[in-house]
């Protein structure tokens, strides 16, 4: 014990409690001086800042990239260059098949979208009308989930045709399942008491399934939107790569063949401006349904 | 008969589930509730109390016809109404309110399923909800609501509901208790404006003994009412009336038959 032995201060001291009597006083058993550390902070950018560090870092590695094809560190026939890449983007815009393509595999993605998401919401909801229904449906349902879907698509091509049919039919296959689990996980979540309120209001079946059922799930069936537009874009591109005769997915793969690298740049680029455009569409629709069902 | 039948009368209703056979209980046989009978006259306030697992809950269940009961009958003005819904208001002891609605629009819920107009209804619900504590929230969504309000809003719907004999499953248990001296309070004011038929389930016996024409007391296993114990304080009754003889004998009672010990209770 270094504390000064009286009875009070040794009890104290037992129980970690005891002050040092004198801070002179106090010999190598005492605490080291701890260093004295202030909060760390972080001093945020202004947005223009960030902007601008963004843009150089594109307009860098565009320039970097530019460079090395032309000097031949990187073999330009394989990785194509910025410069060419804007020049078959033109190409591709004034005579190429440009607007057929995006179009083509807009239709897809919408159509197969727009498919899978309703009749899998459907799906999903329907099994609270019947609990054996659901019982018997549900494994079924797990199988499906399970299978890569994409997998199927070769077939689906056979079955649908090289057209815009086949390429609906992948994306909604892609999306359907999603939608079914999710619409029914929102069935699952209903609370019970919820239904025993509506039913001692003497309600119907139906009533219960568009006033509760229907808006208690939506915020459920709105979620998955954003995840969706993105797989049926997915299925739609799958799609065109097994056949089809247009498309982005098949501008991509046609290139890919015939080494006109600078085209799978801009198809890749076209399809992902397509699909920033949808997506954000999507979160735009799924906000204002948002505000529509308020939760 | 020369009396009127009373308003709500619940005739030998029991209760047993089918469990499996043990050797303790070799009839493999549950008995939730033994055959209870209740009388209750129009107009009355009447409580159920008692442990939990005493069978209130049923009770209800079955009265409200969500349940049907394997004995007995349930009979609303001298008709069999056993396992029909929508013949009572029944209030659960959550609130329910849909997030998706606004108070006023939740408040007619009843109504609407009803086939009432939506018009019509919301202009019959607005003076209500004005003179019943609600006024500015109408158009407020429910998790905008303090619990108190929750529950006025939730008493309004029930009552809305346009039936002559109501269900209020704890409907302030869930209060701090403060508030829950209000919404007695604003309970009594209703009742005696509307004249329904209430019958009430509680666990807090003041509470019970305060708002109550009568009480039932309830015992477990297999639920049951145990004893009826009329309430004949003066009405209106203010707090100073749980201070009198009567009603501490009365609680004094009620709290014997729940076997509570008076320095136990609340």
């Amino acid at each position: 014990m270094t504390v000064q032995d009286t009875s009070t201060v040794g009890a104290l001291s037992e129980l970690g409690l005891a002050r040092p009597q004198d801070p002179t006083q106090s010999d190598a058993a005492a605490p080291a001086v701890r260093p004295i550390r202030r909060l760390p902070v972080q001093k945020d950018w202004p947005t223009w800042a960030l902007l601008i560090a963004q843009a150089c870092i594109l307009v860098g590695a565009i320039a970097l990239w530019e460079l090395a094809a032309t000097t031949g560190w990187i073999d330009a026939f394989f990785w194509s260059q910025p410069s060419a890449i804007l020049k078959t983007l033109t190409i591709f815009f004034t005579t190429g098949d440009a607007w057929t393509d995006i179009s083509f595999t807009f239709r897809s993605t919408i159509f197969g979208f727009l498919l899978g998401t309703t009749a899998g919401s459907l799906l999903g909801l329907s099994f609270w009308w019947s609990r054996n229904y659901a019982a018997i449906v549900q494994p079924y349902i797990i199988c499906l989930e399970s299978i890569p879907k994409l997998a199927l698509a070769p077939l689906i091509i056979l079955v649908f045709g090289i057209g815009l049919v086949s390429k609906v039919a992948v994306a909604t296959a892609l999306t359907l399942v999603v939608s079914t689990l999710t619409a029914y996980a929102g069935v699952k979540a209903l609370d019970p008491d919820g239904e025993k309120l509506f039913y001692s209001l003497g309600a119907s079946r139906l009533q219960v399934f568009r006033k509760l059922v229907v808006p208690f799930c939506l915020p459920w069936i709105i979620s998955v939107l954003r995840v969706n537009i993105g797989l049926a874009l997915t299925g739609a591109i799958v799609g065109e790569f097994i056949a089809s005769q247009h498309g982005l997915g098949r501008a991509i793969l046609y290139a890919g063949q015939t080494y006109d690298i600078a085209l799978v740049w801009v198809a890749v680029l076209v399809l992902s401006t397509l699909a920033i455009v949808m997506y954000a569409a999507v979160s735009w629709v799924e906000r204002m349904l948002r505000q529509g069902v308020r939760q | 008969m020369s009396y009127p039948a009373p308003k709500l009368c619940v005739d030998d209703v029991g209760m047993t589930f089918k469990t499996s056979v043990t050797s303790n209980n070799p009839a493999g046989v549950f008995e939730a509730l033994a055959p209870v009978t209740l009388a209750i006259p129009q107009g009355r306030f009447v409580s159920l109390i008692g442990p939990s697992g005493c069978g209130k809950s049923t009770i209800f269940n079955i009265i409200a016809g969500l349940l049907e009961p394997t004995a007995g009958r349930v009979m609303i003005d001298g008709v069999d109404a056993t396992g029909t819904i929508g013949r009572v208001g029944y209030m659960l002891q959550k609130d329910l309110l849909l997030p998706w609605r606004t108070v006023l629009d939740n408040v007619i819920l009843g109504m609407e399923i009803q086939g009432v107009p939506l018009k019509a209804a919301r202009e019959r619900a607005l003076p209500l909800l004005h003179r019943y504590g609600l006024s500015g929230f109408e158009y407020l969504y429910p998790n905008a609501l303090s619990g108190g309000m929750r529950q006025r809003a939730a008493l309004l719907r029930t009552l809305l509901f346009d039936t002559d004999v109501i269900l209020l499953d704890e409907p302030f248990g869930a209060l701090d208790a403060q508030t829950k001296l209000q919404m007695q309070e604003w309970l009594m004011q209703l009742w005696s404006d509307f004249g329904k038929t209430v019958l009430f389930v509680t666990h807090d016996v003041e509470e019970a003994i305060y708002l109550s024409d009568e009480v039932h007391v309830m015992g477990t296993r297999p639920g049951r009412i145990v004893a009826t114990i009329p309430v004949l304080l003066a009405r209106p009754r203010v707090r100073t009336s749980a201070l009198t003889p009567e009603f501490l004998a009365i609680k004094q009672r009620c709290l014997d038959l729940l076997q509570i010990p008076a320095s136990q209770a609340a």
